[in-house]
């Protein structure tokens, strides 16, 4: 991998625990994959995103459109950049880990997406023992804290000596059986649960490998693609997207580099 | 912008039937999540008119009419292979009403790092007792199932497993989009101190609690809406920057002073 092939943090800040202070970098640990879809052309020219402004029908550039909250139909509360800024808290930089739970005690429904923590700054020993000590005890810090104008419920948790950071689900953005209207719960058929049980025992397994959860739908267009990349059938050579310079990029040889050899 | 919602009955967003070995459960699907972003609307600066977005071409600047528009898979940057609408359709999944258990495992087996959205499944029909019997086996055995199904022309793997008393059917994100903390290795640094190690587990120790997800709130939500609220009256804003922090000079005095921080905080 060449040297200059580093992955760009989404979120730098700060883990604190207690007043230990622990400075570190937010990665994705999800990926895109399959195939790269893109709008072109007729002659393969891809195409770009413009906004335009539909009432004077002119092209509109990024330092001409502004954030507009709607509180009656075409009426706009026009919020500013600078005025959002304001709104974030000191503790927007930080993760602030004031009580840690057991792991398991956090509902897989509340889990939104994850992130890697790499160890930022001069020295990483903070971030392994922090790493350490939260594994071996099966802890998740929980915290809140801001990224890109939007507050996180974050759980920290710990694996293989890795911190991760989970983006949760605020409690009142979780639906309840009751918000719903699910039916109340009724007795079961002692005849019939045994039955089903007997169903499950035959088709139970202690693990689950990742080759069970591929998206074979997308492979089979993947496929298609290649095939037709071979035979040079319906092929045109243009201009790389913007895109596609993030697209080709490989997550996790990244990753590793970020994680594994931080300071 | 009123944070009250009103008590309706949720719809069902899609129907399905559960099915593995000789069981077959129809059940109803809603989602188990309600969105609470602020929705901004992007407008024009000059004239305050929501903006749209359009295709264009970027050599010419000119936008490419819906017609002319075709789509190609790149296969390396700047190589494309064009598919048509009936290659492309050709590649959706089998549209059909069948969550296909392929098999159970314990819970541990799935890691976090899966999930991506849950629903509640709730049963379909006027007989509700197979859905009953159904959550009692599943949560006698602790187990859940791994799950096929497609919905909306899309194909989904999922977790099916039991929350609150109920059928939840958590979806999961395909292998090929996730990489795991397994996948990597631990950063690397000398080997750390043992009064280090006893003071961290201590001070973790004195913080441990209960996930009490209520006590939790989007705050910086709550001041955006409280400030369209205040512009919207005409109030002036004051603005101030947020400061950034740096590393503990000393991991060992820090520890030590948390340490202290926290048991005067207890024995008080």
């Amino acid at each position: 991998m060449p040297e200059e092939a580093s992955l760009r943090p989404i979120w730098s800040g700060t883990i604190t625990f207690g007043l230990v202070n622990v400075p570190v970098n937010l990665f994705p640990a999800i990926q895109s994959y399959g195939v790269h879809l893109r709008t072109l052309d007729e002659d393969g020219t891809p195409l770009r995103r413009r906004y335009y402004c539909p009432a004077d029908e002119a092209k509109v550039e990024g330092d001409e459109i502004v954030r507009g909250y709607e509180i009656e139909k075409d009426q706009f509360i026009i919020i500013e950049d600078e005025e959002l800024e304001t709104l974030e808290p000191e503790k927007s930089r930080d993760i602030d880990l004031r009580r840690f739970v057991k792991a398991d005690q956090i509902r897989p429904y509340f889990f939104e997406r994850p992130y890697f923590l790499a160890p930022a700054g001069k020295s990483n020993k903070a971030y392994r023992l922090l790493a350490r000590v939260m594994e071996e005890e099966q802890r998740a810090g929980v915290a809140t804290f801001v990224m890109r104008d939007k507050e996180y419920l974050v759980a920290i948790l710990s694996e293989n000596g890795i911190l991760r950071a989970e983006t949760l689900r605020f409690a009142d953005e979780v639906r309840k059986p009751e918000d719903i209207g699910l039916p109340e719960r009724q007795s079961a058929s002692t005849k019939q649960v045994a039955g089903i049980e007997k169903a499950i025992k035959k088709l139970t397994e202690k693990t689950l490998s990742r080759e069970e959860l591929r998206d074979e739908v997308t492979a089979k267009l993947t496929k298609l693609v290649e095939a037709k990349f071979k035979k040079d059938q319906d092929v045109i050579r243009a201009q790389p997207t913007v895109e596609a310079e993030e697209e080709f990029v490989d997550l996790m040889a990244l990753l590793k580099r970020s994680i594994s050899q931080a300071a | 912008m009123s944070t009250t919602t009103t008590q309706v009955r949720a719809r069902a967003i899609w129907k399905g039937v559960i099915q593995f070995e000789n069981v077959e459960l129809p059940v109803k699907l809603y989602s188990a999540v309600k969105d609470r972003t602020v929705h901004f609307r992007l407008l024009h600066k000059k004239d305050r008119q929501p903006i749209k977005q359009m295709m264009v071409n970027p050599d010419t600047g000119e936008e490419v009419p819906k017609e002319r528009v075709r789509k190609g898979a790149e296969v390396e940057p700047g190589v494309f292979v064009l598919l048509n609408e009936e290659e492309l359709n050709e590649a959706e999944p089998e549209p059909s009403r069948t969550i296909s258990i392929e098999r159970f495992v314990p819970p541990e087996a799935i890691s976090h790092q899966w999930f991506e959205r849950p629903y509640y499944l709730g049963p379909d029909g006027e007989d509700e007792q197979p859905y009953w019997d159904f959550v009692a086996a599943l949560e006698r055995q602790g187990k859940e199932g791994v799950v096929r199904w497609v919905m909306r022309n899309k194909n989904y793997a999922g977790a099916l497993r039991i929350e609150n008393g109920y059928l939840m059917l958590i979806a999961l994100r395909f292998s090929e989009e996730v990489v795991l903390a397994e996948d990597l290795d631990a950063p690397e640094g000398r080997e750390l101190e043992k009064n280090e190690l006893v003071m961290a587990r201590q001070l973790i120790g004195a913080m441990v609690d209960e996930f009490e997800p209520e006590q939790f709130r989007d705050e910086f939500r709550d001041k955006v809406v409280k400030m369209v609220e205040d512009k919207a009256k005409g109030k002036k804003l004051k603005l101030v920057k947020p400061k950034k922090k740096t590393g503990s000079e000393s991991l060992e005095r820090a520890l030590q002073a948390s340490l202290a921080a926290v048991r005067k905080r207890s024995h008080a």
